[in-house]
């Protein structure tokens, strides 16, 4: 949007001096046209974002408001069942997701804990690897590695996710329990690791752009005050970049959190809030995916799974908003630096 | 195979919101537990081979779901995995005016799935049921080696799930680090793959697993889940599956639940790998 004005300027200055007044005008018309298309398109996008959120939210309303959803009275939801835990006469208390049950259960703390777990490993695995290679390809590497890791890396991106949750559940979880013994093929770590694979090229992509961006004016200063490679990368060129670096976790963390079948096929759906990253894992997205398409339309469940999705949708728009205005602080601190 | 067909149920969903006339006369709607699904379409699939005026539509969502739908008038046959509650029965009486009948189809036997090189052989219902209550959680509780149990359930979408947890655990709930998979297919290569777990799921599954024997209460007998135990009733899993409808509403489908009680019609039972009712003629 911002390089609009700067392009109308050049381009009048440009038939100004060259062609006549008609000439000039179609082309303001072109050009008006042209921003037209730009605008709605960009509105359009803003409306079925805003769109998308209404009707999620409305869905789920009538549960916020604990009324009782039309034709499904006899079940009403409630907050302490949401908060959970669930207890019973025999036993101690525990977190437990079980919708379809005489009494059901909605205890959420299982469900949000399964998200953070993979959601952790993954970016704890993905992140120092990509923003690494992403060092690597544009400062150290001569030319020709970069030009086959760069593509490769990107490649990754367009490995449809049912792929990588296939070779999570199928590869993956096999090798890691061999490697860690653990007693559950499939769990969290399976499952952030695979997630791990499809964010990868997410940070990679911007930390790389990131870095390609810093001029090169400020390596060759660096290099004219005596500062090594290694010197110039970690203290000049990585610095300026950060804000970027910064800016491809965050957009990681939200592709992350939001993706469905790789965590639907590799974290075991267990819903238990436990520490142990070996223990199975039910995420918010991979409920949601599993019980939406057979749950009775209006029904309490169906309310408390798009209230799943208010809850991913506040989260992502939570980290979105943390990671811009994080992003903003480092450029102002470092802008005045620089 | 199961996305096109949770995009038809989908498609259906919507049809069935939009108020429109009534289907043709030869047209038959069942709708109803997800465990039938795949036997009511085969059926129909056969039976619109050898009566062509007939257009018949299968569609799950779920025994309870299937039920609704025949007292509101949107399907002309429910499936189901149970039967049919006293209220469900004068819900659908009170509001079509006629009376519902109750026609049980076909057989289905519950299997309890080990990994083959587990010693275990036979479990009682009450042990199956404090395993995965979690009240049991290691092998050696219940004459296995000394083990931690690893539990495989299915998605609470499942109709098979449902019966597992009112038959087994009369109602209480899954231990929560039960894993749930999408299928019984998935959790048989689970419990393959896994020395320490069981699983449960229907009869024609279980390659690569051992079927445990299953005894009713701790002294009964280790019954096998054949066919001739599950018609006979010996085998505690085993479960009647049923269609419900209305005699006289709709002259097509009455002639199609009919037929599938024929031989014809059980013996489609057979090779979808469910066992054909006892009296089967």
């Amino acid at each position: 949007m911002s390089s609009s004005p700067a392009g109308r300027r050049t381009a009048t200055t440009a038939v100004a001096s060259a062609a006549s007044e008609s000439r000039r005008r179609a082309a303001r018309r072109a050009e008006r046209l042209f921003g037209a298309v730009v605008r709605t398109a960009a509105f359009a996008a803003i409306l079925a974002i805003v769109l998308i959120f209404v009707f999620v939210g409305r869905e789920a309303l009538p549960l916020l408001r604990q009324g009782q959803a039309p034709g499904h009275g006899e079940e009403i939801v409630s907050w302490a069942s949401l908060a959970g835990p669930t207890t019973y006469p025999d036993r101690p208390p525990r977190y437990v997701w079980q919708p379809v049950s005489a009494v059901p259960k909605y205890n959420l703390l299982p469900l949000v804990v399964g998200t953070l777990k993979t959601t952790l490993v993954a970016i704890l695995f993905a992140g120092p690897l990509a923003v690494l290679a992403a060092i690597l390809t544009s400062e150290f590497a001569p030319r020709w590695v970069s030009q086959v890791v760069k593509p490769t890396i990107e490649l990754l991106a367009g490995i449809p996710s049912v792929v990588l949750g296939f070779f999570a559940l199928m590869v993956l979880a096999t090798w890691l329990q061999g490697l860690l013994g653990v007693r559950y093929r499939l769990n969290a770590l399976t499952a952030g690791i695979g997630l791990g694979l499809a964010v990868i090229p997410i940070i990679y992509t911007v930390a790389e752009d990131a870095l390609a961006a810093v001029p090169r004016s400020y390596r060759e200063a660096s290099y004219a005050l005596g500062a090594s490679r290694w010197e110039t990368a970690v203290r000049i060129v990585v610095p300026a970049a950060l804000p970027g670096i910064f800016a491809g976790v965050a957009l990681g963390f939200g592709r992350a959190v939001g993706e469905t079948m790789i965590v639907l096929m590799a974290s075991g759906n267990a819903a238990l809030a436990t520490w142990p990253l070996t223990d199975s894992v039910r995420t918010l997205s991979a409920t949601i995916a599993a019980e939406l398409g057979e749950v009775v339309f209006g029904g309490p469940h169906y309310r408390v799974l798009f209230l799943l999705g208010v809850l991913l949708f506040v989260f992502t728009f939570a980290v979105n908003l943390a990671g811009e205005l994080t992003v903003r602080r480092l450029r102002e601190r470092l802008g005045g630096r620089a | 195979m199961r996305s096109s067909k949770l995009v038809a149920v989908a498609v259906l969903a919507l049809c069935g919101a939009i108020p429109g006339g009534p289907a043709r006369a030869d047209d038959v709607t069942v709708k109803g537990s997800d465990t039938m699904v795949l036997l009511g379409q085969k059926w129909a699939e056969v039976y619109m081979a050898s009566n062509p005026g007939t257009k018949i539509q299968v569609t799950g969502g779920g025994s309870g779901t299937g039920i609704a739908a025949l007292a509101n008038g949107t399907t002309d046959v429910a499936e189901s995995s149970r039967p049919m509650k006293p209220q469900e029965t004068e819900a659908a009486e009170s509001k079509t005016g006629g009376k519902v009948k109750v026609l049980p189809v076909a057989l289905d036997a519950l299997s309890i799935y080990v990994a083959k090189s587990n010693p275990v052989e036979e479990l009682s219902i009450p042990q199956l049921r404090k395993i995965y209550t979690g009240a049991v959680g290691n092998w050696k509780e219940v004459g296995g080696p000394d083990r931690p149990i690893n539990l495989y359930s299915r998605e609470n979408n499942s109709g098979t799930y449902v019966f597992f947890k009112e038959h087994v655990l009369s109602n209480d709930d899954f231990d929560p680090s039960a894993q749930t998979l999408p299928g019984t297919a998935a959790v048989v290569n689970a419990v393959a793959k896994d020395p320490d777990a069981i699983g449960y799921g229907g009869i024609a599954y279980a390659e690569g697993v051992k079927r445990l024997r299953v005894k009713k209460d701790d002294q009964a007998p280790a019954v096998e889940g054949t066919l001739e135990n599950a018609q006979n009733g010996s085998y505690g899993l085993s479960r009647e599956l049923y269609f419900f409808f209305v005699p006289g509403r709709n002259a097509a489908a009455d002639r199609f639940a009919e037929w599938t009680v024929s031989p014809d019609g059980q013996k489609v039972v057979k090779d979808v790998g469910y066992y054909p009712l006892p009296n089967a003629k």
